[in-house]
């Protein structure tokens, strides 16, 4: 393990560092040779890329805090239009520049203006000569924002020319982010998922007051045991820990059982944790709920999660409507003659199916129709005369915003517009029934 | 755009534009309308307020859950723990999936209660987001903004003059922003003098959550959702947000819309509000099942809204809005409506009765049987005599009255029996019950018999129940004449109570049968068999069998007594509104239809008899749209426009000189052209053809059907 030792920095920092980065050591000590010393320009931008809850952000953050360098770090997310981000970045520079609060509006519409007040903004401090770090997390979003946003923000240091480095976070590679025209190729850096072993160690390192850090490791062990194969994301996991933790930690109150206890603690939580995975995990039951039913010592089978409401009540005819459009989707035109006339003609058995149609329609997912073709069949399966009233196009669309069906191709609203059914065969027996 | 559309029906603006005297225009007696306005709003009034009472009480249990959700869902908030799994635990958003059904149009309603309970209860931050105005992030922080800050505008507006008087599009569209005015306001009610604090923690918190609906969820785009919940989950420790999604079709939409990294950010309880069929039954029950209210309808238009209900939109708001409409016309085309009012008014108002309205009583047919049935001495008086019409009127209205009240008791009896029954051969719903009472008498309808017989092999025990039931019923029932069906049921309860101790009868049953399965021989078993088959066939019924007889007869002759088809009562038509055609023209409109007719037969509108159609043929004095509309009916999909102008001319041309433009039948009148050009493309305004891309001098249908 890499001990962290930078000349610039005091060592007792990077010690505390250290102990608030775990399994990370190798990446930071990456960054803090590359940022060099605080007066030091660094690269002019980098791009840090790893899956989610790899420790981007955190690492970032720790690391820019602890160090006390001075940085702006803005969520894009957040800041959906390039407008707000610009001056989110401004107000952010000139609270940690002035440090009173006197924070007067910024208006910021182009990347012009924001080079000039960055500018502006960072001349008259005192921190000139330290270098400035401008985070963007999930930079992805950058791609959709005005085409000359990203690469300008690569290239900062040089159209500002001052002390400043742009990090990128992102989730996803650099190859997608490189716009078609070229641009300033940033340092990439990659952050590793996390092993089980790492996800151990920093699970165990937040225990509880009132128990043994052994203890706690231990229950950690059996819960990776349990949601590794499913779940890799460290801020779930250690809210699932949570969660759990008072049911594990029963036995030991009641003094059934104490903290060496292992096995006995073992097959208490063991079913208990697989139940979770099934329910709480999948948010099938929210985790309120959970805690509520573990704190009354419940069954979970009581309540029902979200799937199991599954059934839809809907009007006659918007069911049967629902049902010629199943239909309409799922059946090629041809037969249609022959499913829904009373007098069709005779059906040559022999190649009635070509080749190509003998993989089942289901896999290739539904077709689009017309409304003609919907009303016809809609008329063929209702058994009683069925008028074209007003009620009957009108349950059409609401069934399109019901998300049941959807309009395909929606500029040519008046001469036949065009649906597909979007519900799966078991929506439609469930129905039918 | 959306389904279930609110039709603006005509009867609110009706009701709020039209003045008496917009009544009157029409019927010709002066003196009733003002009143029948005023007897219509007043009882409209009534109606209105009931079925809102009706709705506020089915809603509050759910209200009062989801209350109660809220006041939780925050409450780490409020106390800042710094306990261990708190900090351990990801902060999730409080969210309520309210599943409310698939009748969009009756949510705004609940909605609107919902938010009224939040903002008495909980919070005065609640925000309402629909789908159409969000789609985007920016738009749909901009609406959450504007509705927070200015309801927050709203509560406070008098004591600070220097609140944020910024304009909206000055407002920087953040989440941040958001957070900063959070943090703002409750500072401000933190500080404000004691007397004020008291006055606002008595109703909400220090830190109250800030409620965000999402009207819609399923019209919301995948994309906003995602990135709302994203951003508000990041602020969520500054920010107390809850989420409440409707959902109209299944909670499954959440997973559907939300990939699981986003929904992990959520806290998601589900909610359920009631079916709207209960829904239904309810008001049913409470608005027609009564005589509160003297005005009923007649069996077609229940049934006509029953079915629009069940058939198309599963929406009780607009049941009540085509009930409203059946009020409006009925007092609107029925003279006569204005006797329909509360018992205590009839007196009053049928001695004030003009001599007009006399006679439009004589020409009611069921007053017309009823004088028919009088001795002839009667007849004359009440033909000539308007005083005497008058208090015979009043007396046969409160007969009908009394009837009422009668009728709805024993219908609730008998659906007491009927809805128990296997199958369910009179339906399973009262109103169902009901619409085969109103419809004809219903003891000589099959379904009938086959229940009285299914009622006849009913066990004690639930025969028992039920009579308790009927009890019940009669006992609190307002009619005079149940005090003695009560008796009488109640004297069945105590006969069935003294049953109990003589069973020896059965005893003897149960030995035979033992003697049955000592027996072996095939031969013996079968004559013994049939021995027993015989004793019983003959056998006499057993006393409990004869007491059974004795209550299903009982019951039977009080529904022949009680529920007599409404139809059969002289004076129904007063009460009774039965005008099925206009009902069904105003609210199951077939706009296809009548396209159809207008074109294909333009006499039904217009009214001209020139355009009387004889048979197929085409008339060239129809309009010209009309020709070249039944011209094209007679076309395939793709319809040549030579072939077409050359028909259309014929037509025009041909009965005016038909020997004439044999000369000059190559060359089309300019005029005719024109005319064609311009009929051909009103069809194409209306939507009937289109250009067509494949051949240029054609145009492609786009109806099917008529050739």
């Amino acid at each position: 393990m890499p001990n962290l030792e930078h000349p610039a920095y005091p060592a007792a920092d990077l010690l505390h560092l250290e102990s608030l980065v775990p399994c990370r050591e190798s990446q930071v000590s990456t960054l803090l040779s590359i940022f060099g010393e605080r007066q030091q320009f660094s690269f002019p931008s980098l791009f840090i890329y790893g899956h989610t809850s790899s420790g981007k952000t955190y690492v970032m953050q720790t690391l820019l805090t602890t160090l006390q360098l001075p940085h702006v770090f803005v969520n894009c997310v957040e800041y959906f239009t390039s407008r707000l981000l610009l001056e989110e970045i401004l107000i952010q520079l000139q609270s940690c520049s002035s440090g009173t609060e006197q924070t007067s509006p910024v208006h910021c519409d182009t990347l012009n203006d924001f080079v000039r007040l960055f500018k502006q903004a960072v001349a008259s401090r005192e921190l000139q000569d330290q270098t400035l770090y401008i985070v963007l997390d999930r930079a992805e979003q950058l791609r959709e924002m005005e085409a000359n946003i990203l690469p300008a923000f690569l290239r900062l240091q040089e159209l500002t020319d001052r002390n400043v480095t742009v990090i990128l976070l992102s989730e996803v590679v650099w190859e997608l982010f490189r716009p078609n025209i070229g641009c300033f190729e940033p340092f990439t850096m990659y952050f590793p998922d996390y092993s089980i072993g790492h996800l151990q160690k920093i699970l165990s390192q937040n225990h509880p007051p009132e128990y043994s850090a052994d203890f706690y490791a231990a229950y950690i062990n059996i819960l990776l045991g349990v949601f590794y194969m499913v779940c890799r994301d460290l801020k779930e996991l250690r809210h699932l820990a949570a969660l759990n933790f008072a049911k594990y930690c029963e036995p030991v109150v009641r003094g059934e059982a104490n903290e060496r206890d292992t096995r006995k603690l073992w097959k208490n939580i063991e079913p208990h944790l697989k139940k979770a995975m099934q329910t709480v995990y999948l948010r099938e039951i929210s985790s309120s709920q959970w805690e509520r039913l573990q704190h009354d010592g419940g069954e979970p089978g009581q309540l029902k999660g979200l799937s199991a409401h599954t059934h839809v009540e809907l009007p006659y005819y918007s069911k049967f409507l629902l049902i010629a459009a199943y239909l309409a989707s799922y059946n090629p035109v041809r037969t249609d003659k022959r499913f829904f006339l009373k007098h069709h003609g005779k059906i040559r058995k022999t190649n009635f199916m070509k080749k190509h149609e003998k993989t089942s329609n289901h896999l290739l997912g539904p077709k689009p129709f017309p409304l003609d073709r919907l009303l016809a069949i809609l008329y063929s399966i209702v058994d009683n005369r069925v008028a074209p009233t007003a009620n009957i196009f009108s349950q059409i669309t609401s069934l399109v915003t019901l998300q049941l069906l959807s309009m395909v191709g929606q500029n040519d609203q008046l001469d036949g517009p065009r649906y597909k059914c979007t519900v799966s065969l078991d929506f439609i027996r469930a129905i039918a029934r | 755009q959306g389904c279930f559309v609110f039709k603006p029906t005509t009867k609110k603006r009706r009701l709020s534009e039209k003045k008496a005297h917009d009544f009157r225009s029409t019927s010709d007696d002066s003196e009733d309308t003002e009143l029948r306005f005023v007897t219509c709003q007043s009882l409209w009034n009534q109606v209105k307020s009931e079925t809102q009472r009706i709705q506020e009480d089915l809603n509050k249990q759910l209200l009062e859950n989801l209350v109660s959700f809220l006041s939780r869902s925050h409450s780490s908030f409020q106390e800042k723990t710094t306990e261990w799994t708190c900090r351990m635990k990801f902060r999730e958003i409080p969210t309520a999936a309210l599943v409310l059904g698939v009748n969009v149009t009756d949510h705004d309603l609940t909605f609107r209660g919902l938010s009224d309970v939040l903002q008495d209860n909980i919070t005065p931050y609640v925000a309402l987001l629909e789908a159409k105005d969000c789609p985007g992030i920016k738009n749909l922080m901009q609406k959450l903004m504007g509705q927070l800050m200015n309801c927050d505008i709203d509560v406070d507006s008098l004591e600070d003059e220097n609140c944020v008087q910024v304009s909206q599009n000055k407002i920087r569209c953040s989440m941040s922003s958001l957070t900063s005015w959070y943090e703002s306001i409750t500072k401000k009610t933190d500080s404000e003098t004691p007397s004020k604090k008291r006055n606002s923690s008595s109703r909400h918190w220090q830190f109250p959550p800030v409620v965000v609906i999402f009207k819609d969820m399923e019209s919301f785009t995948t994309k906003v959702l995602q990135d709302f919940i994203v951003i508000s989950s990041q602020h969520i420790h500054e920010l107390p947000l809850v989420l409440i999604f409707g959902i109209a079709t299944s909670p499954m939409i959440i997973h559907r819309l939300l990939p699981h990294s986003v929904s992990s950010l959520l806290c998601i309880e589900l909610f359920q509000s009631l079916s709207c069929k209960e829904h239904l039954s309810t008001i049913i029950d409470k608005l027609l099942l009564t005589s509160r209210f003297p005005f009923k309808l007649g069996e077609k238009v229940l049934q006509v809204l029953i079915n629009i209900f069940l058939y198309h939109d599963f929406s009780v708001q607009n049941f009540i809005k085509g009930f409203q409409l059946c009020i409006v016309e009925h007092f609107y085309s029925q003279p006569l409506s204005v006797l329909c009012c509360q018992l205590v008014d009839i007196k009053k108002r049928a001695y004030s009765l003009s001599h007009e309205q006399c006679e439009n009583i004589r020409r009611l047919p069921s007053f017309r049987r009823y004088v028919e049935k009088q001795e002839s001495g009667k007849q004359v008086a009440l033909l000539t005599n308007d005083c005497f019409l008058k208090e015979e009127t009043e007396k046969l209205l409160e007969d009908l009255h009394v009837y009422h009240e009668n009728y709805v008791s024993i219908l609730r009896c008998l659906h007491v029996f009927t809805s128990s029954l296997p199958k369910y051969p009179l339906g399973k719903q009262i109103r169902e019950l009901h619409c085969a009472c109103l419809e004809n008498r219903v003891w000589e309808t099959k379904e009938y018999e086959s229940s009285l017989q299914l009622a006849r092999m009913l066990n004690k025990t639930d025969l028992v129940t039920m009579l308790q039931q009927c009890v019940e019923i009669l006992m609190s029932s307002s009619g005079k004449e149940f005090d003695k069906a009560a008796e009488k049921l109640k004297e069945f309860l105590t006969q069935f109570q003294n049953l109990e101790e003589a069973s020896q009868e059965r005893d003897v049953s149960v030995s035979s049968q033992k003697e049955l399965q000592k027996k072996t021989d095939l031969y013996h078993l079968q004559k013994t068999l049939l021995e027993l088959k015989e004793s019983r066939r003959s056998k006499k019924l057993t006393k409990f069998e004869m007491l059974r007889f004795e209550v299903v007869d009982y019951i039977d002759s009080l529904v022949r007594k009680y529920l007599v088809p409404a139809d059969d009562r002289t004076l129904h038509e007063i009460v009774y509104f039965n005008a099925t055609t206009v009902l069904r023209g105003h609210l199951n409109a077939a706009p296809r239809t009548a396209l159809h007719t207008a074109l294909n037969n333009p006499h039904w509108y217009l009214k001209n008899q020139a355009l009387k159609c004889d048979g197929g043929g085409i008339s060239n004095k129809a309009p010209d749209i009309c020709i070249v509309y039944k011209l094209h009916l007679e076309c395939g999909r793709l319809i040549n426009l030579v072939d077409w102008l050359e028909a259309f001319s014929t037509v025009v041309t041909a009965a005016e000189e038909p020997n004439a433009d044999a000369a000059s039948s190559d060359q089309v009148d300019d005029t005719i052209h024109a005319r064609f050009i311009r009929a051909v493309s009103e069809l194409e305004l209306l939507g009937f053809i289109k250009p067509s891309k494949q051949k240029t001098d054609h145009v492609a249908r786009l109806t099917w059907g008529g050739c």
